[in-house]
């Protein structure tokens, strides 16, 4: 029996382009990244008012698992703390960070806010696909210089084997300025009869992220 | 599986530059944190455990120029290079890894005075952690865990499942953080800033004191290098998540309590001591005496550090499982600074003198922003 893990679902969110297991969902001509996340959420109606007070990393890593886990029924497949969120990216928080620092470097226009400092952390994002999705399990923010599918593969693959984890969603959600680059995948034990869609390898993780498949 | 002992440690805050001579302090009683008027920090007098201006440059000047390097850069240095001098830890060689636990980094870079003596890639927390790689010849390329206050401890615990797992012999854990205007600013906009030194467990807690500090864990998979004749392992630890509030922890504690769960059922031992997260915040102090007494953990004593040190954030969950080490080896309970009297629901054991017990073993834990938590053990061999 294959009980290895393999890749059952991944959706990429990149230069205009939501694409979800291959298929191509939704594309625009908006460059603004906060904009562009927003006529995403309108166009599929997605009914989560929360989405509106996230900061742009969060929305696009909430997007991401929104199309990822659509009609996966993780949660009733899995307990909630068997699933983990192992998530990258170059630039941490600092798209908020600087809009936070914004409102504190001018003395005669200080007004730093709740709403604003409580996203200058990267893993909020972790945060609020647990809350979406009723995931207590195994959550880690990991800062890499670039998309790193090696360590991507043997950290989530070593959790899989300690049973740490029966399911992980993990990938890389960068957004820094203008230029945004979201790769969730959804990684699970799969058995004959229930392939997943992918082998769960480094070359394939980087192939997908680089829509090269 | 392979067995993973801590090989050596340092801590750096006001109250010294070694671990010794920060639990010296601590067993006297004595806090790094005080009343501070710096207008490049806060427009009002705050409360908080800061190094001394002028005393880390000194120290680094030892090592390098100081002028060529940022605060953090400076501290986190100076930590690792005092732990390496007290193991015999072949530290440039393939089998070393090198792991950065932070939340902010250099993030004082972001005001234009500070950050224009420094070239903008200074600003990527990976940039720290390969500049860090650098100074001291690493080989391995380091790993940077960038989660909430809950940094510390998950960084620990991913070195050693990685020596665990056969990956490395040796992980060099850095934990650090400044305090700055940016996270004091923050931190008041939320009304969690005490106005006072922090007063964790207590009835009268008023919220937190922020601190900053370095700390280094180096653990190793060589028996033989467990430090000072009395070897400390760490045993198994989990992390788990509210999903409930991204600011606001759990009122049932579930994200705490399944970390510490999943760790006790995996434990060969029972649990002599819990050092806590303690912020002293209402909220936080209150979820984890939920939390330790769903676990069936109300009769352990627990502690809290951040009076001693404040809330270091990202270095938080490395100095405090220091100084857990530093009581499992001394079979010393330290008190829980700025606490009296209960102000948590449950009755769970808080530490109020510190005091010389047999101890075998601690649990760590940790919460933070987004709903995280961890829970990690600590043995003796």
């Amino acid at each position: 029996m294959n009980e290895n893990p393999a890749i059952t679902g991944y959706c990429l969110i990149h230069d205009r382009q939501v694409v979800l297991s291959g298929d191509l969902l939704f594309t625009s001509n908006e460059k603004q990244p906060g904009a562009f996340f927003t006529e995403v959420y309108k166009n599929y109606s997605l009914n989560y008012p929360k989405f509106y007070k996230m900061d742009n990393l969060c929305k696009l890593g909430f997007l991401a698992s929104e199309f990822l886990l659509k009609d996966k029924e993780i949660t009733t497949r899995y307990s909630g703390e068997d699933v983990g969120i192992i998530l990258y990216n170059a630039a941490s928080s600092l798209d908020t960070d600087r809009n936070h620092q914004q409102s504190i470097q001018d003395r005669l226009a200080y007004f730093p806010s709740p709403s604003v400092f409580v996203y200058t952390l990267a893993n909020i994002v972790i945060g609020e696909i647990s809350i979406r999705h009723k995931i207590f399990g195994e959550g880690t923010f990991f800062v890499e210089e670039h998309f790193n599918p090696a360590l991507m593969h043997e950290y989530v693959s070593r959790l899989f084997n300690d049973e740490i984890v029966q399911c992980c969603i993990t990938g890389w959600v960068e957004l820094n300025e203008n230029n945004y680059h979201g790769a969730l995948y959804l990684i699970e034990k799969t058995s004959p009869g229930k392939e997943g869609i992918a082998i769960f390898e480094p070359q394939i993780i980087e192939d997908i992220y680089l829509q090269r498949r | 599986m392979n067995p993973v002992f801590v090989a050596s440690d340092n801590i750096i805050s006001p109250l010294g530059f070694t671990t010794t001579e920060n639990m010296e302090a601590l067993i006297k009683g004595i806090t790094g944190i005080s009343l501070h008027d710096n207008a490049c920090f806060s427009p009002d007098p705050f409360w908080a455990s800061m190094l001394e201006e002028g005393k880390l440059a000194e120290k680094f000047s030892e090592y390098a120029n100081p002028g060529s390097f940022t605060r953090f850069e400076q501290m986190i240095i100076c930590s690792v290079k005092d732990a390496l001098s007290r193991c015999n830890l072949d530290f440039k060689g393939e089998r070393t890894l090198l792991i950065l636990s932070s939340t902010k980094g250099n993030i004082d870079l972001l005001d234009h005075a500070t950050g224009s003596r420094f070239e903008n890639n200074r600003i990527y927390l990976w940039h720290t952690a390969g500049l860090i790689q650098r100074f001291f010849g690493l080989k391995n390329k380091p790993i940077v865990v960038s989660n909430a206050c809950i940094s510390g401890v998950l960084s620990i615990m991913i070195g050693s499942r990685l020596i665990r797992w056969g990956k490395y012999d040796n992980v060099i854990i850095a934990g650090a953080e400044l305090v700055t205007e940016f996270v004091l600013s923050g931190f008041n906009s939320f009304k969690s800033i005490c106005p006072g030194p922090c007063k964790p467990f207590d009835k009268d807690r008023q919220g937190l004191s922020l601190g900053e500090a370095a700390g280094t864990v180096v653990l190793t998979v060589n028996r033989e290098m467990a430090q000072d004749g009395c070897g400390i392992s760490v045993g198994p630890g989990f992390s788990g998540n509210d999903a409930n509030h991204i600011s606001g922890p759990s009122r049932t504690g579930e994200g705490l309590y399944i970390a510490i769960r999943r760790t006790l059922e995996k434990a060969d031992c029972s649990i002599d001591f819990i050092s806590a997260h303690g912020t002293a915040t209402p909220y936080n102090d209150e979820m984890e005496s939920i939390a330790i007494t769903r676990a069936g953990l109300h009769q352990v004593p627990v502690n809290s550090l951040k009076g001693y040190w404040g809330h270091t954030l990202g270095a938080a969950g490395v100095i405090e499982s220091v100084a857990s080490v530093f009581s499992l080896r001394e079979n010393t309970l330290v008190n829980t600074l700025g606490y009296t009297s209960s102000g948590v629901s449950q009755p769970i054991n808080i530490i109020s003198k510190t005091k010389q017990a047999e101890l075998n073993s601690c649990l760590k834990i940790a919460s933070g922003f987004g709903g995280c938590n961890a829970s990690l053990l600590f043995q003796k061999i």
